[in-house]
């Protein structure tokens, strides 16, 4: 019935638990590692470009578990956290209404398409100077930063949700006596939950990418600042485990949402 | 799992709980609706009035106003003129009084048909009521081995069922089809119309069904009216004089009053052919 973009077939997760989905998963990573490995041993080899040898799978898995055992993943990683939570809570905040009003209003979608994919088009980072201007720290800055890029995918994917809700839906809810709130939680949300949380999906993914650059400026803390700060003390081991640790996360923020998908997926293949 | 949507001698009579009062009384009073003004009248000058427990039946070819009609007695359109009177008061709007099925049974597939089945009580804010009224619903539809499964893993027949169980739920006064089996097979149509007509009998409701099919009108209705096309009028009203052992396709009573409706029908239709006789 309902199509959903990106959960089903293309670049879906494996399904693990099946032996060769695993299996495949394994192999992926293993090829993945091979090559970082192959790239470490021909910087090692090149006179020029020695100095970036601690770039290599050894030396930054050691760096690596420095980090998590001595917990201090949990130091960097923990503000970032919370400014692409704060963002994307911001994002669903206004996005999912909105998205709802667009999808319910002809009048409303005629007004607001030409802005709103202008906006969209519109770089998140080159609003960076006037956030910093506008907010007092550059944690308001951040979060701001994060919650322009994501709350396009959720207003966009919240609107088409509710305008590929049945009418007649609608219609036996309002005759059954449904009031606007009824409709709303019991009929509109869990219709859309699907399209809502894979809004949201995509908006971690683009607040994900933007996060880094972000926390590149003015920041003291969290994982774009600690690839600065082990550039400048030239760690280059600590540099590429902190790469690491945001693709780990990422990789795991965007699963939580995949596994939130399925759970609130109500199409199920039936015969007729 | 098919056989219940076929079954229709298994059919409970209805417990004293799920008995509602009495059905509604409905009089339709010089009503008339324009959609837009270019296409003129849909509906023009409609009078007749349902006596509590009837079963009527409008019957019309499509495009004549049948469901809008049907949309005025629930209150989910007012009318342009005129007005429907039920139970001596006019209606304004949809009540949990009376409710309407359509041709989907458009049940939420993301609720198990206990939950489809509860939802007018719900609405109502009745929701102690659910516990108790809902399994008694499914029961009476012949469905209550499945409240716990999901709404989409039903056929088409069993999930018209629910949608009947949702409507009676309730205990409404009144239940308003608008062709509400003409999607279903022969075999699950005619075990509904059936039983359709069982339970709101033993319930005393008040039944209105839209219909283009005249065996279906046949069948189920104690009366029909015969509506005209551009504009929509009552062409005829006729008295369907059958008894229950007679309400079968095969009998002889049922075929003659089907033969008289027929040639009233084919008349009204200036020469359309009218849909299928099964
Ligand atoms: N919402 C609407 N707006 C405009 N015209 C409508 C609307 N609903 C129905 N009509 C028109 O009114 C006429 C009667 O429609 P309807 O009541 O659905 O007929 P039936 O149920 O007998 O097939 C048709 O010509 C149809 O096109
Ligand atoms: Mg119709």
């Amino acid at each position: 019935m309902t199509a959903i973009p990106d959960t089903q077939g293309g670049f879906a997760l494996p399904r693990l638990g099946r032996f060769r989905g695993l299996a495949n998963a394994a192999l992926g990573i293993a090829i993945l590692l091979g090559l970082w490995w192959l790239g470490g041993v021909a910087v090692a080899n090149d006179p020029d470009m020695y100095a970036f040898s601690d770039f290599a799978p050894g030396p930054t898995l050691a760096a690596l578990w420095d980090i998590l055992s001595t917990g201090e993943v949990f130091e960097m990683s923990g503000p970032s956290l919370y400014r692409v939570g704060m963002g994307l809570a911001i994002a669903a905040a206004l996005g999912v209404p909105m998205g709802i009003a667009i999808g319910r209003t002809p009048w409303l979608r005629e007004i607001t398409n030409v802005p709103f994919q202008f906006l969209r088009m519109i770089s998140p980072l080159s609003w960076m100077p006037i956030a910093v201007m506008v907010y007092d720290t550059w944690d308001g800055a951040i979060v701001f930063l994060i919650a322009v890029a994501a709350i396009w995918p959720i207003l966009f994917s919240t609107a088409a949700g509710v305008r590929r809700i049945d009418p007649a839906w609608l219609k036996v809810a309002r005759n059954l006596g449904a009031n606007p709130l009824h409709m709303l939680f019991t009929v509109i949300l869990p219709a859309i939950a699907v399209d809502v949380l894979t809004g949201i999906r995509l908006a971690l993914g683009v607040a994900w990418v933007v996060l880094v650059p972000a926390e590149y400026l003015g920041v003291t803390s969290g994982l774009g600042y600690s690839i600065n700060d082990a550039r400048d003390i030239l760690d280059y081991s600590r540099l590429a485990a902190v790469v690491v640790v945001i693709g780990m996360i990422g990789f795991a923020l965007d699963y939580i949402c995949m596994l939130l998908i399925k759970r609130f997926n109500w199409v199920r293949d039936t015969a007729h | 799992m098919i056989a219940t949507a076929f079954s229709n001698t298994t059919l409970r009579t209805a417990p004293r709980a799920v008995r509602s009062a009495n059905g509604s009384h409905v009089a339709v009073m010089g009503l008339s609706h324009t959609y837009r003004k270019k296409d003129g009248r849909v509906l023009d000058g409609i009078d007749f009035e349902i006596q509590p427990g009837e079963v009527l039946a409008l019957l019309g070819r499509s495009g004549c106003g049948k469901s809008t009609l049907l949309h005025m007695l629930s209150g989910l359109t007012l009318p342009s003129e005129g007005e429907v009177v039920v139970n001596g008061n006019t209606v304004r709007g949809p009540s949990n009084r009376w409710v309407m099925m359509f041709q989907a049974p458009s049940l939420y597939p993301w609720m198990t048909v206990a939950q489809n089945a509860g939802l007018g009580l719900r609405f109502g804010r009745r929701s102690h009521e659910v516990v108790k009224r809902v399994p008694e619903v499914l029961d009476l539809v012949d469905l209550g081995a499945y409240s716990d499964r999901n709404a989409q893993e039903l056929s088409g027949g069993q999930q018209q069922r629910v949608a009947l169980a949702r409507s009676l739920a309730t205990n409404p006064e009144m239940l308003l089809l608008d062709e509400p089996f003409s999607a279903l097979d022969a075999f699950t149509r005619r075990s509904l119309q059936r039983d359709v007509r069982e339970i709101a009998k033993s319930l005393g409701l008040t039944l209105v069904l839209v219909t283009h099919d005249v065996s279906e009108a046949v069948l189920m209705a104690d009366r029909v009216l015969v509506l005209d096309a551009n504009p929509g009028r009552i062409a005829d009203d006729v008295t369907i004089d059958l008894d229950d052992a007679g309400r079968t396709s095969g009998s002889d009573p049922f075929q003659a009053e089907q033969a008289r409706l027929m040639q009233l029908y084919t008349q009204v239709a200036h020469g359309d052919l009218p849909a299928a006789i099964s």
